[in-house]
């Protein structure tokens, strides 16, 4: 049997209308303790409003040996950036 | 009731947080994983956070004390009216786990009352802990169902701390002469009305967690009196060595 207890990812939304965003990881042995660990590790300090908590396995990563064709073909492509646009100064906050 | 009586109800309730507190800190560092220990310092955080509202009280309540600190430092081991469950030792996770979830059922139901005291500051200290303590039994009533209906081992090491603990409970209830006078006057909790109430909130967690209800007629008492075990000693030692070696020491 494995000792370790699995892993778990959690998020945290610092504000109500704000997305959650991934705060660190922690050890659980089900869900409910995820929680409850998330709540007395990451939000002691007046953190948040919500957490969620997803098994670390079910998140499935890019590998970061494979950034060159990844990520690599987008960094000379400045045209994807909607700044080429003359805007007229009646239209704020773009 | 006078205010040197009010001040002593006031510091009755809040001896029994103190005591856990302290217990609950000596495992500071010593959890059964990173996570557990955060909560259970949390816990006695919170604890220690209700302590020193209802120390503030009553050391204004009564001039004999000169602050909070001497009113939590200070005192002999018979001056502290704390029930025997709370100074119980950690002996194993299960019997942390017990001892909180036994004490918490009550801290609940009686906090439940206290809001509505006649008394503001005690109606407000109650009010703002509640939500804490909401959260602790959580806690510990998980952690209980979770070591019950586990593995054999869990089970037979949690059976075995609610059985060494359950003859504390009953103390919880017993009414003062100082609790019955703050009844009286409407500013405290008739402990015998909370007793159904614990006693059926308990056998239903515990058959949930899959553990028998303890079957015993002999319940031990005295702490409210200040007749405390022998492990209340060595607690205070721990507490008050820093107050005792540099008298009045801040910082």
């Amino acid at each position: 049997m494995k000792k370790e207890w699995p892993l778990w990812e959690v998020f945290v939304r610092s504000k109500n209308g704000l997305e959650h965003r991934h705060f660190g990881s922690l050890h659980a042995a089900d869900a409910e303790m995820a929680l409850e660990n998330a709540r007395d590790v990451y939000t002691r300090r007046n953190e948040g409003v919500s957490i969620w908590v997803v098994e670390s396995k079910y998140i499935t990563a890019s590998n970061p040996s494979e950034n060159g064709e990844m990520f690599e073909p987008a960094k000379n492509k400045v045209y994807r950036h909607p700044t080429f646009y003359k805007l007229p100064d009646e239209v704020k906050h773009m | 009731m006078d205010s040197k009586q009010r001040s002593n109800y006031v510091t009755s309730i809040a001896d029994n947080h103190l005591i856990l507190g302290q217990r609950l800190g000596e495992l500071c560092g010593h959890g059964p994983n990173l996570e557990t220990d955060i909560a259970l310092t949390n816990i006695a955080l919170d604890l220690f956070g209700q302590t020193r509202s209802y120390y503030q009280y009553a050391a204004q309540l009564d001039d004999a004390f000169a602050s909070e600190d001497a009113v939590a430092f200070l005192r002999k081991e018979h001056e502290y009216h704390n029930v025997l469950l709370v100074e119980q030792p950690n002996t194993h996770f299960g019997f942390v786990i017990g001892r909180q979830f036994l004490f918490d059922a009550y801290h609940l139901l009686l906090l439940e009352q206290l809001q509505y005291s006649a008394d503001a500051t005690l109606a407000a200290i109650a009010q703002k802990a509640i939500k804490e303590v909401r959260y602790h039994q959580r806690f510990s009533s998980d952690w209980l169902k979770r070591l019950g209906d586990g593995t054999e081992k869990s089970r037979k090491k949690m059976q075995e701390a609610i059985d060494a603990l359950w003859r504390y409970t009953d103390e919880l209830f017993e009414m003062t002469p100082i609790d019955q006078l703050a009844v009286d006057a409407g500013i405290g909790v008739d402990l015998h009305a909370l007793r159904p109430m614990y006693y059926q909130k308990i056998s239903e967690v515990l058959e949930e967690a899959t553990l028998v209800l303890p079957e015993t007629n002999y319940f031990q008492k005295g702490g409210k009196q200040g007749r405390h075990t022998e492990h209340m000693g060595y607690l205070l030692a721990d507490l008050q060595y820093m107050q005792r070696t540099y008298p009045n020491m801040d910082w």
